[in-house]
């Protein structure tokens, strides 16, 4: 029996291997996760070790509390005279001290050298030290006093040469510098983008306004010295504010959030993969049944040899698991690819990943393959369970009819019951308070899966209805894309056809009407069918639908809240439209006459109520500039703030019980406790608040804050926007390349470009799933030719031509993809209100001119899966057809 | 049960296709003994029941009321496991399509009633089964590549390679040509003499009966006669006289 079915699945090598396309797109996008994050993991690594490699413990300053990993806030640096007291320990074999910040080099062009939001690292290097330094000089020198290495990618991009001057900026205006050598991280050609900048220690606590102060220092042991004793021994010299830490956690800890990241990076991913896998299980379900239904004779064959249902059954699902065991190899090593193609996709969006080559993982080959065969086996079962209904007597009788299944009276009303709970189980994911994210995420997922598998059996019974008016829909459409591409695509093939002396009818665009009625009515004939193809489909859209409704009910709300919070003319940002900036730039910009008002935004963390939060800091023109929607206190509270008076916004001040004039205690980074009063509550807005859940005074926040940085400055100009005054502004931020002066309309685009971004990888994500679908509706064309060979030769032999064939089966093609669209979309849709009626940060808003863009793309990805299934139809020989059995 | 002579047994067979004003009587109470070792043919005209009886007979339906048993074991009550099992020991189909599996050779079609029931085939036996059927030199062959003359030899060695209680044959040479029918009845005449197979054979045509040590002619869903063997010729005239075309 087990060579009976493989020899069948050789047998039918085309049909088998158009079932498996989904699945080994499912799986190649699973392994490429993994590989991917593997190979990014493993760089990161080596990157972070390297760092440690001949060190056996490490200093830090410490700052008050935790910080999160955003890198906004560094723990302030030590003074630097506890270098030399470590040096004097008798446990101590060497020790260096470092210091570091952010460094910005300016190319040539005078703009600031940027990689995508990659961040421009700065440090010292010490080479009388070489066992503490990580850098290998490539050529060139170790810099002196005002000089700069830097690394090789940035000098080879950007144009730069040893011996060469590029300017520097850290917390002070751009330095100019001589380039006294280039060099790389270890083995690493890039760290995720990431600038390198290496001065000598004095150069580098100047320019990082850290004289006389260090960040780090490195300590390597005595010869039979253990880690302990090194770390006791260190221990006992450490002033307040700093700490030791092992080499390892050290490591650890710089690595945690990069873990974090990884993790998150790699579920997001996976959940591409699984929806794809989702979709492909949908098309091998298909695929599965229509074959089943052509091979009834055969079974039924096997039934009067003897066979058992049990061994039909073994046969089906053998068959299934075999399919799925050479996709899933095969998914695999097309994972390889992927991961690279998603490496070059996170670079095209600026977001480059640490690469040291490719890490492929006996874990990755485990979860591919038996994702991969489980996948498959389970979307097989249902079509084995029917191939055992088959009964003996169809090996003689024509057109035996599969006597229905214990639960055929059940389907609708079950499929109905499925995508009830499906919802039920997204609200209670949506409403219920207090679940934990996960709890959430695994609800929702769960939710919108049964959703899917619901409906998806349950649009057997809306074909019909549907098909009535996709029917024009999609002869029209087909009309409008033929036309469009008429002169490019048809008329030129047509043209070259007829060069290489090949029959080809003249291409017209008009819709043939009997071709296409039959068409319409072939989508019509089995509507369970005519469902799951367009099924696979309608998942896709509906996921696709959700990220647009939700991208622009996220965008919408933003820009309004801008509006509301600020009707300045201009805003000063980074270059990369988040890095914070040295209030030095504000202050450049504020000496320019025609400035009427200036107002920046300071942006860092503290601690209150036992919880690490962001706290923002506003100054005196604040109240021109920037309004906010008062719950308690009013525009005149922002200049009552002084020494000790705060805002807080509402979620937060209903939190912790805070009205007007509630004391409450507020932990700086330094470590100083401030006694705040609370002089005015606010709503944030919608969309997102540019402020932290505590708002302090610029002044109080400057003398408890080391190296304050602003994140927004907002400022009116004498006669408003105009390019001159863009001009004027710009002049003024020549010495800070990596600032831009931009209307507060660019504000708004910037600020959402992330966001765009964000979608813009989505919907690659997506495609992959619709690519899955398009496959499940060539599969089913193909699968219906074949079916059909009898009647498509009396169809010929009765005067159709080929080209009518053709658009008969394109017909049928567009009409299964519209309603597959029409389904998803509207599915979509209602998902996305559903998480915008829960969610205060997003408003529902229709994103017209996209849900239009994906029903075109929808009919076209109908006319594209017809392409070949219609190729094969017209070339079968009317005679030799009418004898096909 | 060695002393009766026959295998199967059908008692008071009725089958009414469909119910209500649309509902076919195809049988009206048939009784049938088949009987061991010989070659019984069923004649009729089209539409008479002959195919609907075999089927009955053989376990592929089940009668709307009547008994039928192979070798002693009741039939039409069997689940679906025991039919199964009956059909491995029991039962052989020759089928007027062939039905042949085309991804599989001929050897491996010949052997698929033992595969399927987990035998081994006796080689000694299936060589010289081939030899007789005349398939030695395409035993290598895909159905797709031999004529239906041969295609049908690999379905008449496929039944009697399990050597069955008793093999039906539902129109064996409807889709021939006559000169290959005849070879083909030949070679059912041979396997009926050389292994005694018990064989029931539906056909319309008098050449194909005349082959057979007993015929027996259905008109209407009901038997209406029975001779032994005899002559294409005599029983033409029964047909005739019956008024069976
Ligand atoms: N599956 C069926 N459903 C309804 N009527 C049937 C079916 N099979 C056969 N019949 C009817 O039963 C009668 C006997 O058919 P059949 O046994 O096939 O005759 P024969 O094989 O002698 O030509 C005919 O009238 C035929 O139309
Ligand atoms: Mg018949």
């Amino acid at each position: 029996m087990i060579r009976f079915a493989l020899q069948g699945l050789l047998a039918r090598k085309l049909r088998t291997a158009l079932t498996a396309i989904g699945i080994v797109l499912g799986v190649s996008l699973i392994s490429g996760t993994y590989v991917l994050t593997d190979s990014i993991s493993s760089a990161f690594d080596s990157i972070f070790s390297q760092n440690y490699k001949n060190t056996d413990a490490a200093i830090t300053g410490k700052s008050a509390f935790d910080l999160s990993d955003d890198g906004t806030q560094q723990a302030p640096p030590f003074q630097a005279d506890l270098l030399q007291k470590v040096r004097d320990l008798p446990e101590v074999g060497a020790a260096g001290g470092a210091v570091n910040g952010e460094a910005q080099l300016i190319g040539k062009d005078g703009k600031a050298i940027v990689f995508g939001g990659a961040p421009n690292l700065g440090f010292s290097v010490d080479p009388s030290l070489p066992q503490f330094n990580s850098l290998t000089l490539v050529k060139g020198g170790w810099p002196g006093a005002g000089e700069v290495v830097i690394d090789t990618k940035t000098a080879a991009e950007k144009g730069f040469q040893a011996g060469d001057t590029i300017g520097v900026q850290a917390r002070g205006a751009v330095r100019p510098m001589r380039v006294s050598g280039l060099v790389s991280f270890g083995a690493v050609s890039s760290i995720g983008g990431a600038t390198l900048a290496g001065f000598d220690l004095g150069t580098a606590q100047r320019l990082f306004d850290k004289t006389g102060k260090l960040d780090q220092i490195l300590i390597s042991a005595k010869k039979g010295v253990d880690r302990p004793q090194l770390l006791a021994a260190v221990q006992k010299v450490l002033p307040p504010a700093t700490q030791v830490r092992s080499a390892e956690d050290q490591a650890a800890e710089d690595a945690a959030g990069t873990s974090e990241f990884l993790s998150f990076l790699q579920t997001f991913l996976l959940v591409f993969g699984g929806i794809a896998l989702f979709v492909g299980s949908f098309v091998i379900a298909n695929s599965l049944s229509i074959t089943i239904a052509q091979r009834t004779r055969e079974f039924a064959t096997l039934r009067t040899l003897g066979a058992a249902r049990k061994q039909i059954l073994g046969t089906v699902v053998l068959e299934a698991l075999v399919t799925g065991i050479v996709s899933a190899v095969a998914g695999l090593f097309l994972g390889l690819a992927i991961a690279t193609g998603l490496f070059k996709l996170f670079d095209a969006i600026g977001f480059t990943l640490p690469n040291n080559g490719l890490v492929f993982r006996t874990r990755t080959v485990v979860v591919a393959l038996i994702v991969g065969v489980v996948v498959t086996v389970l979307a097989s079962l249902r079509p084995a369970m029917r191939a055992t209904r088959v009964p003996p007597i169809a090996a003689v009788r024509e057109g035996a009819a599969l006597p229905p299944g214990r639960f055929h009276k059940y389907r609708s009303a079950g499929a109905v019951a499925v995508a009830v709970v499906g919802i039920g189980t997204i609200l209670a994911g949506l409403f219920v308070d207090g679940l934990a994210t996960r709890t959430l995420l695994i609800l929702l997922g769960l939710g919108v899966l049964l959703l899917f598998v619901g409906i998806a059996a349950f649009s057997a019974r809306l074909v019909r209805p549907m098909a009535a008016v996709s029917d024009p829909v999609a002869r029209w459409s087909v009309v409008v894309l033929t036309a469009i591409a008429w002169p490019f695509i048809l008329l030129p093939l047509w043209l070259i056809r007829r060069l290489f002396g090949r029959p080809a009818e003249f291409p017209g665009v008009l819709p043939d009407g009997p071709a296409v009625t039959l068409g319409g009515q072939n989508s019509r004939r089995d509507p369970r069918r005519t469902a799951s193809t367009a099924a696979a489909l309608m998942i896709g859209l509906a996921l696709v639908t959700l990220v647009a409704t939700l991208g622009a009910g996220i965008i919408k709300p933003f820009e309004d809240a801008v509006d509301k919070i600020s009707s300045s003319d201009y805003a000063l940002t980074a270059q990369n439209n988040f890095s914070p900036l040295p209030p030095t730039v504000a202050a450049a910009a504020a000496k320019i006459p025609s400035v009427t008002e200036l107002t920046s935004v300071r942006a860092g963390q503290a601690r209150a109520f036992d919880k690490t939060i962001s706290v923002t800091a506003i100054d005196e023109t604040a109240p021109k500039l920037l309004r906010f929607d008062w719950r308690s206190g009013s525009q005149a509270s922002l200049s009552e703030l002084a020494a000790n008076g705060a805002i807080v916004d509402s979620g937060y001040a209903d939190e912790h019980s805070l009205v007007l004039g509630s004391t409450f205690q507020l932990q700086t980074v330094t470590g100083k406790l401030l006694q705040l009063t609370v002089r005015g509550i606010f709503k944030p807005p919608a969309g997102g608040s540019p402020f932290g859940n505590v708002t302090i005074s610029t002044g109080t926040f400057d003398s408890t804050t080391t190296q304050p940085q602003n994140i927004y400055s907002f400022l009116n100009i004498e006669g408003g926007v105009t390019p001159a005054n863009t001009a004027t502004l710009n002049a003024a931020l020549a010495s800070f390349p990596n600032a831009k002066a931009v209307t507060i309309e660019q504000f708004k685009d910037n600020q959402t470009d992330g966001i765009k971004s964000l979608l813009n990888v989505l919907y690659v994500l997506l495609a992959l799933s619709v690519l899955v679908s398009l496959f499940g509706i060539v599969n089913t064309l193909v699968l219906t030719v074949f079916e059909r060979t009898r009647e498509l030769g009396m169809l010929r032999a009765i005067g159709l031509t080929r080209g009518q064939v053709k658009r008969m089966i394109r017909q049928e093609s567009v009409m299964t993809a519209l309603i597959g669209a029409v389904i998803g979309i509207v599915l979509g849709l209602v998902l996305a209100s559903l998480l915008a009626a829960r969610l205060d940060e997003i408003s529902f808003t229709v994103p017209v001119g996209q849900l239009v863009a994906f029903a075109v793309v929808s009919v076209v990805v109908g006319i594209v899966a017809a392409i070949w299934p219609a190729r094969r139809a017209a070339k079968l020989d009317p005679l030799e057809a009418l004898q096909y059995e | 049960m060695e002393g009766t002579d026959s295998v199967v047994h059908a008692k008071g067979v009725v089958r009414v296709y469909g119910e209500g004003d649309t509902a076919v009587r195809a049988l009206h109470g048939v009784d049938v003994e088949i009987e061991s070792g010989q070659l019984t043919a069923v004649m009729g005209p089209s539409g008479s029941g002959k195919s609907t009886l075999m089927h009955i007979l053989a376990g592929l339906d089940r009668p709307t009321s009547g008994s039928v048993t192979i070798d002693g074991i009741e039939i039409t009550t069997l689940g679906d496991d025991a039919l199964t099992k009956l059909r491995r020991q029991h039962i052989g189909f020759i089928f007027q399509f062939f039905n042949l599996l085309p991804m599989l050779s001929a050897r491996d079609n010949i052997l698929l009633p033992l595969t399927i029931a987990g035998e081994k085939a006796d080689p000694e036996f299936f060589d010289t089964l081939v030899e007789r059927v005349g398939l030695a030199d395409r035993l290598a062959h895909r159905p797709a590549e031999l004529s239906g003359g041969q295609q049908q030899r690999v379905a008449i060695a496929r039944a009697l390679v399990s050597r069955p209680t008793v093999v039906f044959a539902d129109e064996p040479t409807g889709n021939l040509d006559s000169r290959t029918s005849g070879e083909i009845l030949d070679l059912m005449r041979s396997s009926v003499e050389t292994y005694g197979q018990t064989t029931v054979m539906v056909t319309h045509d008098a050449k194909a009966a005349a082959m057979a040590d007993r015929v027996l002619y259905l008109a209407d869903g009901e038997i209406v006669k029975e001779t032994g063997r005899s002559s294409q010729h005599e029983i033409l005239q029964i047909i005739d006289t019956l008024d069976l075309q």
